[in-house]
């Protein structure tokens, strides 16, 4: 029999056939059940792959999720979001979960916390603390190689010029990463709420702190005095510095500003409102004065009026309401009126 | 059967014709997945075992179907369509494996499944069926020879793998991070492996 060309169309032709049909019987004989919500669990999630929930990846906590390994709100990256969608999808309610974000618990730049001898060896944070501690005089410090920033998985972190890792609250998720790259403790997970936190994790008293870091804490306990913080906000613990209850809802901006070497640190900084008197209202009672933390804020022209130098200002909002003649307004970041009020 | 032609198949498949090392083929796995060694291992068996399946493959298909002697349409010579024949028999036979596994063995699947699909269509499997033809191996021949090819790449890969491990925590240069000094690295080897080309076997 003569097949001529036909014998190349048939050979691959056929064979492509042959094995196309194969391949779609196998794939029907050979399906592997896969619990669909798993899918549907991956699709909400970050899809980063980061592994903050301890599994290998997003399908592994989607896996785990369907089986009742881990809760809905597993995925902390994701946040309350996240932890939302998982939850309709596997049917349960979810208990909406703090959202945090890493900060950097030192500010030992080199203009503040000199080195004590200069480090050639292997450059990563890990390394250098295996040398002497590391080659800051600190012995807690950042050491500035950036472990923290290479393990972030969400491109959330780089290193300042001044040689500390800085966060992008924005692109922040709070997984942790660099809080468990870090060798030394230095970053640590706030909720994205908190608005002061303590930006030193050096144990030590007064004179030692003193002698390596010109912005460590002291452990001085000023800002935990009730006079600057009447909240109780912050409490001093064992290692002789401030913590932080990020359960009560306060601002305690005159703690940062009573801080005798500026260890806390002000997360909203750029955000803070400036309180001026309204000229034409002012009276002069003074009551604003008496109230005011900063010294040299608020001070008496020689009219008898009062006035706020705004360079001074903290923010603090303590003044505008004890005003008897509601002179006081607040200038920037309105959200802050409701709190002074 | 002749068992020391055998043995010159395995020895020069492994060393003195190394894949990557002297044919220069499946370069991309080999720089792409040589950064850790636990994937390079899993890499190195799924190619293993993909280069046997296609040799088997690739021979049945060239003998009894391409051939101009042997196949079955009568002395119709088919030999042109060597190159897609073989791509779309190991291809599908991948995907084929990939599902059986998948289904019959989990673990083996965990551990092999996500590199199976990158090499279906690989150079270096490819050249493995060529080259089986090319030397006009015989059905057993062409099996040990895919076996021995794969090692060979296998352990290509492996040393590769464990000196990039090392090289992680070397002081290079700023310019040649990365990947350069991986194509230095491989250059180097290539030029180590070319000492056995002075092996004489059989």
């Amino acid at each position: 029999m003569e097949f001529g060309i036909l014998s190349a169309i048939i050979s691959v032709g056929g064979l492509g056939l042959l094995l196309g049909g194969g391949l779609a019987f196998a794939s029907k004989k050979f399906h592997v059940e896969i619990d669909p919500r798993v899918e549907r669990i991956v699709d909400v999630l970050p899809g980063a792959n980061c592994g903050a929930c301890g599994k290998p990846g997003c399908a592994g906590l989607a896996l785990a999720v369907v089986n009742g390994e881990l809760e809905a709100s597993a995925c902390t990256p994701g946040g309350a979001e996240t932890a939302e969608k998982v939850g309709a999808i596997m049917g349960t309610e979810v208990e909406t979960m703090e959202e945090m974000v890493a900060v950097t618990c030192c500010q030992g730049s080199p203009d503040h916390c000199a080195d004590r001898f200069e480090y050639e060896g292997v450059p990563g944070c890990t390394a250098a603390t295996l040398v002497g501690n590391g080659h800051k005089s600190c012995e807690f410090g950042c050491l500035g190689f950036g472990e923290c920033v290479d393990a972030c998985p969400f491109d959330a972190m780089y290193m300042g010029k001044d040689r500390l890792p800085k966060v992008i609250d924005a692109r922040c998720t709070g997984c942790g990463k660099c809080v468990e790259a870090c060798p030394r403790d230095i970053m640590a997970l706030v909720p994205r709420k908190a608005k002061i936190y303590i930006a030193c994790v050096n144990p030590n008293r007064g004179k030692t702190v003193k002698g390596v870091c010109d912005i460590g804490c002291t452990g001085c306990t000023l800002c935990a005095n009730p006079k600057n913080t009447p909240s109780g906000m912050i409490k001093m613990n064992d290692k002789n510095l401030p913590e932080f209850d990020y359960s009560i809802d306060d601002d305690p901006i005159v703690a940062v500003h009573k801080c005798p070497t500026g260890s806390l640190a002000d997360k909203i900084a750029n955000e803070r409102p400036v309180f001026f008197i309204s000229e034409s209202k002012c009276t002069g009672a003074g009551e604003c004065k008496k109230v005011c933390p900063v010294k040299g804020c608020i001070e008496q022209r020689e009219d008898g009026k009062y006035i706020i130098h705004a360079d001074k200002c903290i923010g603090c909002g303590l003044c505008e309401p004890v005003c008897p003649d509601k002179a006081i307004s607040v200038m920037g970041a309105l959200g802050h009126q409701k709190l002074a009020g | 059967m002749d068992f020391s032609n055998l043995l010159v198949i395995v020895v020069g498949s492994i060393l003195i014709n190394n894949f990557v090392l002297a044919r220069f083929l499946g370069i991309c796995p080999y720089i792409g997945v040589s950064k850790k060694l636990d994937s390079a291992i899993g890499m190195g068996m799924a190619v293993i075992f993909v280069m046997t399946i296609a040799s088997m493959a690739s021979w049945i298909i060239y003998y009894y179907l391409l051939h101009p002697e042997t196949n079955i349409w009568g002395g119709y010579d088919l030999t042109f369509l060597r190159t897609i024949a073989f791509i779309l028999v190991i291809a599908s036979l991948v995907q084929f494996v990939e599902m059986v596994i998948q289904k019959t063995a989990p673990a083996l699947y965990n551990s092999l499944g996500i590199f199976l699909p990158l090499i279906t269509t690989n150079c270096a499997v490819l050249g493995v069926a060529v080259l089986n033809i090319d030397e006009n191996y015989t059905f057993i021949e062409s099996i040990v020879n895919g076996i021995a090819a794969g090692v060979g790449f296998t352990l290509a890969l492996v040393l590769m793998a464990g000196i990039r491990e090392r090289l992680e925590l070397a002081n290079i240069p700023k310019a040649l991070q990365g990947v350069p000094i991986a194509f230095i690295m491989a250059g180097l080897m290539a030029i180590a492996f070319l000492g056995f080309s002075g092996l004489k076997v059989g």
